[in-house]
């Protein structure tokens, strides 16, 4: 079947909703999610987001844009990380008079809490920035965009997943995807695609990330010939429930939690002195690998996947209900305890994206390492790189990020499609596409995924995690390469056409692996320690040789490592130290 | 511990009856039903068909009906619903909503209900450029129905919609209505009132209790439909006086 549509949205969390309320107003605009939209992973952001509303204190722009930069260990973007934090305020508000129920202060006003690396007047002490809806603020974005969707009849198709990008030299003219439903493949003609597909932490063993988060768009695209931009920098977030790798919000620390070794010690003491345990979470993340590797660790066996304990009994039950009550919940459920009785086992989690498809300030997706832009490709939230959280993401800013670019890539597509003619498609152009579905549905191949899965999980957590060594990340680059190949022998045995899901897991395996491989190659490749890359080799950060983007296409043998230029126009790196 | 997974399986390309297939398998107590789900999709059977995504209770993908009541099968341990004598895990779909395959239901009227309602803010009054005040006491009255994840678990649950009336909107849609009706900003019970107030809108609830007893995000979902109903009747005694 094939369809015309103006602007077509992949990925249905915060930043493709956004995008798609945006565009939709003047062109005609469908959302194509491979899950219901309201199952997106945008759904499990708990703390807050970032914006300097100054409601129960003084707080400006210019901090949050200082703690931003400097907790991308001054890599991000300078002028993207500006319009960040500027247009943040006006975002939340925008969200709050959509009927977003944030919490509320005395007076009626949104509620703020603190938040590791949000600090007031450069670095002085943690300040109340993250404006949050008890510890499920983005299940409330992502329900009030979804809301607002069904009130302005946004088109939606749910449960398709794309399978393939229509882009012909510079131009991307549309999109193939799978409907899961009845197995019937669609073409979708478009004048502008956005990929708002979210992150891709699935390629660890322990994450906070959902079954969903597979890389789909970056992974396609690279594919389709497009640059990664700094895949290297991946977050380990250093709450995670132990064992489980469920995320474990920093809000707990934001209300007075605190993380607590073997012996009792508050060992951030050591780590940060000034910002505590609400440091940048790449620093907790090592801190909590220290410890542990010196004996410190809750067992006290030195063993990788030991634990510390997250102390929040002092806080009260009182405000744990009121504040935290999922988290609460998720410690009943999962580990039978009260985290206002008993501290939470926690350990780093992977958990963010830093890198991904690299973007303009408009959301148009870059080609090459002078920034020049494809036509009519987009992409925004998680998947993108723009790039404001540089080598580290602070908290609450993942939100920030997807209204905010959500908004300006939906805001510029409205503009663009406006001047664009349709581009021409080929005339079968899904036939790649259904060559990849048979292949994998009617071949005789008989590998199976599952130990393909494991393999690529086990090696990218111990050997591109934490922390990180040239031999381990080679090997790692081998590991890949290998399971890359493997994949070409999966075969899947539901051979039937409605809601193949076995079909489903075998496409985002394949991405996964494209993504995995991307990493362990970027991450290889850069020989320094900046923000949530660590190397044991190279422990200093080097402005002199590394104060740049990476791009690194698929097919490296061809195109190899680009660089961009960091923009560090407004404040120039400094040490950093918390 | 070993277990004996009794799954419902539905595939309608292949046609024939829905059946019970058994696979027995090893897992953790503190496994996730989900987990041992994964396990037997990933290694014995990769058509069995069930959705997922968070997997810890928040996406709302994964309701199901485990050993007959609904759950979610992510928040739902093994050590819960098992012991020495009792290792049967019985998995089904979600009742009073078509199967698509397996462990998978339509949702096209669940989510229909949930629209028909307008679950979205409705006030056309300009705000100054900053948030609208609502104070906390105001802010808490509604603030139990905003943990819905609508996975659908109290729909299937409802011995009305089961037995009596399928054309109910069912607890869900209601609690989301709930959600606005009783948020202090919002203006839009009005127009809410032809879903609400009708055969098929708040009334054929009689107070099961099953809703409220099921919902894995622990929301008083009858309360919430019985406040509903009280606002309406309320709402139209006001508008006779006038």
């Amino acid at each position: 079947m094939k369809h015309q549509y103006e602007a077509i949205i992949v990925g249905a969390g915060g930043a493709g909703l956004y995008a798609a309320l945006e565009a939709s107003k003047t062109a005609k605009t469908a959302v194509l999610s491979k899950l219901h939209p309201v199952r997106s992973h945008t759904g499990a952001a708990q703390g807050g987001i970032g914006a300097a509303l100054g409601n129960l204190e003084e707080d400006k722009p210019e901090w949050h844009f200082f703690d931003t930069i400097k907790g991308g260990d001054y890599l991000s973007d300078q002028k993207a990380a500006q319009i960040l934090v500027e247009e943040a305020v006006n975002a939340v508000y925008h969200l709050e008079n959509l009927g977003l129920p944030f919490s509320r202060t005395k007076d009626g006003k949104i509620d703020q809490r603190r938040f590791g690396g949000h600090t007031r007047n450069f670095g002085e002490a943690p300040v109340r920035r993250a404006c949050y809806a008890a510890d499920r603020t983005g299940h409330m974005i992502l329900q009030t965009l979804y809301q607002q969707c069904i009130k302005n009849n946004v088109a939606f198709f749910d449960e398709y997943f794309v399978l393939d990008t229509l882009i012909d030299g510079n131009k991307c003219n549309g999109v193939i995807a799978i409907e899961l439903s009845t197995g019937e493949i669609h073409i979708f003609q478009s004048k502008a695609v956005l990929f708002a597909t979210g992150g891709f932490g699935r390629i660890f063993k322990t994450t906070s990330n959902a079954y969903a988060n597979t890389g789909d768009g970056p992974a396609l695209l690279a594919r389709a010939g497009v640059p990664m931009e700094d895949m290297e920098f991946y977050q380990f977030h250093p709450t995670g429930i132990y064992g489980m790798g469920i995320l474990i919000t920093e809000g707990v620390r934001g209300e007075g939690g605190i993380l607590r070794n073997r012996y009792g010690e508050r060992f951030m003491e050591k780590y940060a002195p000034t910002l505590l345990d609400l440091a940048p979470r790449d620093m907790i993340s090592r801190a909590i690998i220290d410890e542990i590797s010196q004996g410190n660790g809750i067992r006290g066996d030195k063993k990788i996947d030991d634990y510390v304990f997250l102390d929040a009994t002092h806080i009260g039950k009182d405000i744990i209900n009121k504040r935290l009550p999922d988290i609460a919940g998720f410690c009943r459920t999962y580990l039978g305890i009260d985290p206002a009785e008993k501290p939470i086992p926690v350990q780093p989690t992977a958990h963010y994206a830093m890198g991904g498809i690299p973007t303009d300030l408009r959301g148009r997706v870059i080609r090459n390492e002078c920034g020049d832009v494809y036509e009519g490709l987009y992409a925004a939230g998680e998947c993108a790189c723009i790039s404001v959280h540089g080598a580290n993401r602070l908290g609450t800013n993942s939100l920030v990020d997807l209204v905010v670019y959500g908004r300006r890539a939906g805001t510029d597509i409205a503009c663009f499609v406006k001047k664009a003619d349709f581009g021409s498609i080929p005339a079968s152009p899904d036939d790649a596409a259904r060559k990849k579905v048979n292949s994998l549905i009617t071949g005789r191949k008989s590998k199976s995924r599952g130990a393909i899965t494991s393999r690529m999980q086990d090696v990218m957590m111990e050997k591109v995690g934490v922390f990180r060594t040239a031999k381990e990340m080679k090997e790692a680059v081998e590991v890949m390469r290998g399971l890359k190949d493997e994949f070409k022998e999966v075969g899947i045995k539901d051979t039937g056409k409605s809601f193949n899901t076995e079909l489903v897991e075998a496409l985002e395996l394949e991405n996964l692996l494209d993504i995995a491989y991307l990493t362990a190659v970027a991450a290889e490749n850069r020989t320094e320690t900046r923000g949530a890359h660590s190397r044991t080799d190279f422990p200093a950060r080097d402005d002199a040789n590394w104060l740049k983007h990476s791009l690194i296409w698929l097919d490296r043998e061809q195109f190899g490592i680009k660089y961009r230029e960091a923009d560090v126009s407004l404040y120039k790196p400094k040490p950093r130290v918390y | 511990m070993k277990i004996t997974f009794k799954i419902r399986r539905l595939n309608k390309e292949i046609g024939g009856r829905p059946y019970f297939q058994e696979f027995n398998i090893e897992a953790e107590p503190n496994d996730r039903v989900l987990d041992a789900l994964m396990f037997v999709k990933t290694n014995l059977d990769g058509s069995l068909a069930f959705r997922k995504s968070c997997a810890h209770g928040v996406c709302g993908s994964d309701a199901m009906v485990i050993n007959g009541v609904e759950r979610l099968a992510c928040k739902t341990l093994i050590k819960e619903i098992t012991d020495d004598a009792n290792f049967v895990i019985t998995v089904e779909p979600l009742q009073g909503m078509l199967v698509q395959k397996d462990l998978m239901v339509s949702q096209d009227t669940f989510f229909e209900n949930y629209r028909a309602v307008m679950p979205f803010l409705i006030n056309d009054e300009p705000t100054d450029g900053k948030e609208r005040i609502q104070s906390p006491e105001e802010r808490v009255v509604f603030d139990d129905t905003t943990n819905c994840i609508l996975c659908a678990a109290c729909y299937s649950s409802c011995p009305v919609i089961q037995k009596k009336n399928p054309a109910f909107i069912g607890p869900a849609a209601v609690v989301n209505a709930a959600r606005f009706i009783f948020d202090s900003r919002d203006q839009g019970l009005e127009k809410r009132l032809p879903a609400l107030d009708n055969p098929n809108g708040v009334w054929p609830c009689k107070n099961h209790f099953n809703c409220t007893r099921v919902c894995p995000r622990g929301i008083k979902v009858t309360k919430n439909i019985n406040l509903t109903k009280r606002k309406i009747i309320d709402y139209k005694k006001q508008n006779e006086k006038l």
